[in-house]
This record gives C-alpha cells, sequence and structure tokens, in this order.
C-alpha cells in the first residue's frame, strides 16, 4: 500500500485558554511600541529628518508649554467623553456608530438656547436649561435607531451611520441661519461680549471644568457599567440575547434605555464642546471624534478606566503628529494617516493576546 | 434644462456607482468594509500622485500611458487598502466596523496628507497639483455626442471611465447571480461556517471579494479626480460620497444593476438643490441630506417588510472562526 501522507500546514493557530494579565499588556504596549517605529519610519521617510527628532517633536507638540498639556487633556477629555458614550451601546453589541450625529445634535441644541434665550435669562439657569436641551437631543437621536431596531431588527451600523448626516447637514442649515455676517456660513463666536451660556472658569484654567466633568463621569459609567444592575443587564444582552431573555430580560427595554443613556452623554458632550470649549457650533464641531471614541471604546475593552489610557494614547499622537506637519510644513493630515497606523497595531495585537501561533514540529525520524 | 440635470446627475452618480459595486462584491462575502470612504480617497490620490509624477517627468505624454499610470496607481493604492483591511479582519480576525472606520481615517488622511504635501515632497516647482492635460485625456468622450442633441448630451457624453462602471455593476451582477464561483461568494456571505463544510475556502473568498471590490470603488475616486473634478484635487473635495455609496449599497438591496439606477437617483437628489428655483443657501443644506433620509426610509422600510429578498446577507460584519463553531 503506498504510503499516504498528509502534509501539516507550517503554521497553525490555537485559541489560548487563559493568558496572565502582565502578558495582554506586553503585548499591547510591544504593539504601540512598533506602531511608534513604524510612525517614525513614515515621518523620517517624508520629512527626512532625524527620527530622534521626530519623536522630540511629537513630545514637544503635547507637553511643551503649559498651554499645550492644558489642550492636549482638552481633546483627551472630550475624546473620552464621546468614548464614554458608545461604551454601554457596544458592551450591548449595538453598533451605534453614531455619536458624531448625537454629539452635534447634543451641541446644536446648546448653540441654539444661547442664541435664543441669551439675553433673557440668568445665566445659572441659561447653562441648566442648555445641559437638558442637549442631553434631550442627543438622546431623541440615539432613541430613534433604537426604536427601530428592538421592534423591527432594522441594522442599527447602517442607520446611525446614515443619521449622522442628517445632523451634519441640520447644523449646515442652522449655520447659515444663523451666520454673521449674513450669509458667510459661519455662526462665529456667540455672545462673545456677554459670555451668556459660557461655562465659567475655574481655578483659572479655561479648560479645567470641562476636564473635571467628564473625569466625573467617566467614574459613574465604571459604577454604572461593573456595579449596577443595567450594567449586568447590558452585559448579558451583549453575550446573547436569548439568555437575556431566558432569564425574563426585556431585551426591547435595555436596548431603548442603553441608547438612551448613549445618546444623552453624546448629548453632554456636545453641550461641553459649545459652552466649554468652542463658543460656537459649525458642522465640525464634532470633529470625527464619534468615529474615533469607537476606537478608543473597543481598544480598551469597553472599560472606562482604560479608555483614559487610550484615549490618552489618540490625544497624544494626534497633537504630536500636528505639531510635525507644522513644524516641517507638511499637511496636517499626517495626524490622520499616524493614528491610522497606531490603531492597526493595536487591532492587530489583539489577536496574539487571544490567539498562539503554532509552528509544525520537526518530524522525528 | 432636463438633459443638463441628467447629464449632472449621472456624473455625480458614477463614483456612488463605483464605490457601492464594489462594496456589494465585498459585502457579499460577509465583510462590512467601512472603510471604503477611505479607499476611495486613495483610489483618487493615487491616481493623482502617477499622474503628476508622470506630467512632471515626461516631455511630451503620450495618451495611452498618461490614461494608463493613474489608473494602475489608483488600482494599486486601492488594492493596498483592501488587504490592510483583509489581513486584519480575516487572518488578525479583528473587529470589521473598528478596523473599517480606521480605515477611512486612514484613507481620507492619506488622500488629504498627498493632495496638500505632494508639491513640498517632490520638490517641484509647481504652486498647485493641476493635472489638466492627464484629465483631458481621461474625459475624452465620442465625437457624435454633440450632434445628437439631447440624447448624445445625456447618454453619450460620458468619459470611459463612466461606462467602466455601468460594465462593472452589469459584471457584477452576473458573477455574483449567475456564475458558480459568485454563488460560492454568497454562499460565504450568508453562512461561512455551511459554506466551509461544503469545502468552500472562506479565507480565499474574503480576501479576493473584499480586494477586487476595494479595486472598483477605487475607480470612484479616480473618476472624481480626473473627470469630475477636470484633474484638480482639493482636500476634502470628494466629501462624504464615500458613505453615500454605503447608502446605495442598502437603497440598491445588495444588487449591483439595481445600483445603476439608484447611483442616478442618488447624483441626481444630491445636486437637485442647485436647480429649484428661489432657494437659499441654508435651504440648499436642508436639501442636502436627502440621499440619506431615501436610505433610512427605504432601510427602515425593507426591515419592517421583511421581504428576504432585501436583506442583507446574514452574516455581514460577523467574525468567522472554524474552531469557534
Amino acid at each position: 500500500m503506498a504510503e499516504h501522507k498528509i502534509k501539516e500546514p507550517l503554521i497553525h493557530i490555537v485559541k489560548r485558554n487563559r493568558i496572565p494579565m502582565w502578558k495582554t499588556w506586553l503585548i499591547r504596549l510591544s504593539a504601540i511600541l512598533v506602531a511608534l517605529v513604524v510612525s517614525g519610519l513614515v515621518g523620517f521617510l517624508l520629512t527626512r529628518s532625524n527620527p530622534i527628532r521626530i519623536y522630540a517633536v511629537m513630545i514637544d507638540g503635547s507637553f511643551g508649554t503649559e498651554r499645550r498639556i492644558w489642550g492636549m487633556l482638552q481633546n483627551l477629555a472630550m475624546l473620552l467623553c464621546v468614548s464614554l458614550a458608545v461604551t454601554p451601546a457596544f458592551k450591548m453589541r449595538f453598533w451605534n456608530i453614531g455619536a458624531e450625529g448625537q454629539v452635534l445634535m447634543g451641541g446644536l441644541a446648546s448653540a441654539a438656547c444661547m442664541i435664543l434665550f441669551g439675553n433673557s435669562l440668568p445665566n445659572g439657569i441659561l447653562i441648566l436649561v442648555m445641559i437638558i436641551a442637549s442631553i434631550a437631543a442627543g438622546a431623541i437621536w440615539a432613541f430613534v435607531p433604537a426604536i427601530f431596531r428592538s421592534f423591527w431588527n432594522t441594522n442599527e451600523t447602517l442607520f446611525t451611520l446614515m443619521m449622522n448626516y442628517i445632523a451634519i447637514q441640520i447644523v449646515s442649515f442652522f449655520s447659515y441661519k444663523w451666520s454673521v455676517p449674513k450669509g458667510s456660513g459661519n455662526v462665529g463666536i456667540i455672545n462673545r461680549d456677554t459670555h451668556a451660556g459660557w461655562l465659567p472658569v475655574v481655578g483659572g484654567k479655561s479648560y479645567l471644568l470641562n476636564i473635571l466633568i467628564v473625569l466625573g463621569l467617566t467614574i459613574i459609567m465604571h459604577v454604572y457599567l461593573w456595579y449596577s444592575k443595567h450594567g449586568y443587564e447590558i452585559s448579558v444582552v451583549g453575550e446573547s440575547e436569548n439568555t437575556a431573555r431566558y432569564i425574563g430580560l426585556s431585551v426591547r427595554k435595555v436596548i431603548l434605555r442603553t441608547m438612551l443613556i448613549s445618546g444623552a452623554i453624546s448629548g453632554i458632550a456636545g453641550w461641553l464642546l459649545v459652552a466649554g470649549t468652542d463658543h460656537t457650533i459649525s458642522r465640525n464641531t464634532a470633529a470625527g471624534r464619534g468615529f474615533t471614541a469607537i476606537m478608543v471604546a473597543w481598544l480598551a475593552k469597553f472599560n472606562p478606566l482604560t479608555m483614559i489610557l487610550t484615549s490618552f494614547l489618540l490625544a497624544f499622537f494626534e497633537k504630536g503628529a500636528v505639531e510635525i506637519s507644522t513644524k516641517f510644513g507638511l499637511n496636517e493630515s499626517f495626524s490622520d494617516i499616524i493614528t491610522g497606523i497606531i490603531i492597526f497595531f493595536i487591532i492587530g495585537s489583539e489577536f496574539f493576546i487571544q490567539y498562539s501561533i503554532k509552528f509544525r514540529e520537526k518530524e522525528e525520524k | 434644462m432636463w438633459a443638463a440635470f441628467l447629464r449632472r446627475a449621472i456624473m455625480q452618480g458614477i463614483p456612488l456607482l463605483f464605490g457601492s459595486t464594489g462594496e456589494i462584491v465585498t459585502e457579499k462575502s460577509g465583510n462590512l468594509n467601512l472603510g471604503i470612504p477611505g479607499v476611495m480617497y486613495v483610489g483618487g490620490i493615487g491616481g493623482v500622485i502617477g499622474a503628476f509624477l508622470y506630467e512632471q517627468n515626461a516631455t511630451k505624454l503620450n495618451p495611452i500611458l498618461a490614461v494608463l499610470i493613474p489608473l494602475l496607481c489608483s488600482l494599486l493604492g486601492s488594492l493596498l487598502m483592501g488587504l490592510i483591511y483583509c489581513f486584519l479582519t480575516v487572518s488578525l480576525r479583528a473587529n470589521q466596523n473598528v478596523t473599517g472606520l480606521a480605515l477611512t481615517t486612514f484613507g481620507v488622511g492619506v488622500g488629504n496628507f498627498f493632495g496638500g504635501s505632494l508639491v513640498k515632497l517632490t520638490g517641484s516647482d509647481v504652486p498647485s497639483i493641476n493635472l489638466t492635460a492627464t484629465s483631458g485625456y481621461f474625459s475624452a468622450t465620442l465625437p457624435i455626442a454633440d450632434k445628437l442633441g439631447w440624447f448624445g448630451q445625456i447618454f453619450l457624453s460620458h468619459s470611459f471611465l463612466a461606462y467602466l462602471a455601468i460594465f462593472m455593476a452589469l459584471g457584477s451582477s452576473f458573477f455574483l447571480f449567475k456564475t458558480r464561483a459568485g454563488l460560492r461568494l454568497r454562499a460565504v456571505g450568508e453562512s461561512p461556517a455551511t459554506a466551509d463544510a461544503a469545502g468552500i475556502n472562506v479565507e480565499k473568498n474574503k480576501y479576493l471579494a473584499t480586494c477586487i471590490g476595494s479595486m472598483i470603488a477605487g475607480l470612484g475616486g479616480l473618476y472624481y479626480v480626473m473627470d469630475y473634478a477636470n484633474g484638480v484635487w482639493s482636500n476634502d473635495g470628494f466629501g462624504d460620497r464615500g458613505w453615500l455609496a454605503i447608502a446605495l449599497v442598502i437603497f440598491a438591496v445588495w444588487k449591483p444593476h439595481f445600483s445603476i439606477l439608484g447611483s442616478i437617483l442618488f447624483g441626481g437628489l444630491y445636486i437637485v438643490h442647485n436647480y429649484i428655483p428661489g432657494l437659499d443657501v441654508s435651504g440648499q443644506e436642508l436639501f442636502k441630506m436627502l440621499p440619506y433620509v431615501v436610505t433610512i426610509l427605504f432601510l427602515v422600510g425593507t426591515s419592517i417588510g421583511k421581504k428576504r429578498e432585501a436583506q442583507p446577507p446574514s452574516s455581514l460584519g460577523l467574525p468567522y472562526f472554524r474552531e469557534e463553531r
């Protein structure tokens, strides 16, 4: 009988059972290091400058002056806030990629209150009205797709994505309506003289209040997701809708409630951006954070505390890349390229955490 | 006026048609590639880089090379994007949505970066990227188009890439619904486990479909720069057309031949605000949301109606690991 031999492939992949904590972080850290080397290389190829100098410029962009540190922290806080917003939905496996639109609608509601009631309401009440309006606007924008998903199983990824562009066009519409000077399409700084509706400056630092609010939200979200009954229900629905039904949970109720929360926090992010940061509204107010936040939340495995780290990472690279592009006279989109590379490496590294690669062992004669 | 409107609508629709045809081929394999907007940017800038280098270095432009070089550069760029997506989602089993969004960030960044810095990087002495010469070859039309009145204006006044888009859409439909290989591909998208059991190579199908889909979509970016924008690259000029292409996939219920008419409709909705008398600027902005509103209504309608033919591929967006069946 002829010997029939089945050739074993050179490598095969085995799912890991357990992996110690330090090892997962080692893998992630090395992914970030490799990403850093690759971004340095890309920077070198494009600028022909010493790679060490490129890193120095990057660090300078985030930490060079006190002003820059505050700017970076502010970026970090806003990104973190939007990431907190998308997290409960994602934990439930509800792909809410509409945070961009939800943030914009929240910001629009705040701007509308500032323009309409800026001269008639006392500042404290005005800010309160703005918070409520923003939360409501963000929540409604998230609630609509949730209704259709929970009743008719409409694909939420595509629905929330489309809602973004409707929000962008609505904001564009109002940007022209309210533009100063008329017809320019720019709203300009709202209530420049009266500062009505502007968040108060705390401790002499203009962004400190934003950062504190987001920090508070982070802690609340952490407790909500990991130590509350709601948080548990979200995890169950995320793991398996059938299990959730079996143990008597109303999946519909959990989806609707969680999306309301998700949209509400997006609304808060919009409020912070308009009332606490930009004091204006435009179609770029959310600045793509709705999309970047998804990556931040995913990289942190939906853990709010880890998200501080991942949003720092992205905020740092963005500031650093912007600094490189100004220093070397390149286009500022350089930061998007770097962000993309970093994310590719980190999501790629997750594979090595979940699986291990086994090489074919030498056959014994 | 009607003929002019229709002609503009078709020109607006062609990039969407390329994008949605590519995305349909991709999605039929179960990969929801949200990186298509990025892929289309890279397809566009790839063509621009190729054309720019050729125009700078050649003393006299050869019409065939002037078309072929940008075309190949564009295809190469979008192929690389497709490979990144596949390597991460298929080989490394990463999450498709996150990978796709990262790919869009990356691709739009690449497009805008090179669009803004190409002149500086190559150290040439031109003030900006202006590829009118190359664009002239790309947008060459049939000479008889002008003589046939409205018929010629609507149907014959387009460049070869526009006809290629329609051909690609029809060809993809034929491939997907009339051939064995297409049937296998759809099986992978509907139920990869079943397909695997039937001896179909799931990974290979996903790789091929996604990479070819990306290359088709990238041509949309090339058409936009070379034809629609007359060879002038402006940053963010391509705008949100990539997302509109994904919307068109839903509207065409995952059938490329439906997206031919769909793309003209979307193209028309995209520019209809220019043709409505007495509309002010702010009103125009409201009209620009029409394609998205139509898509949502359609998405809701098909999900309530639960027509089986109108549903996305069952495993769309879900990863497949053989070991986890």
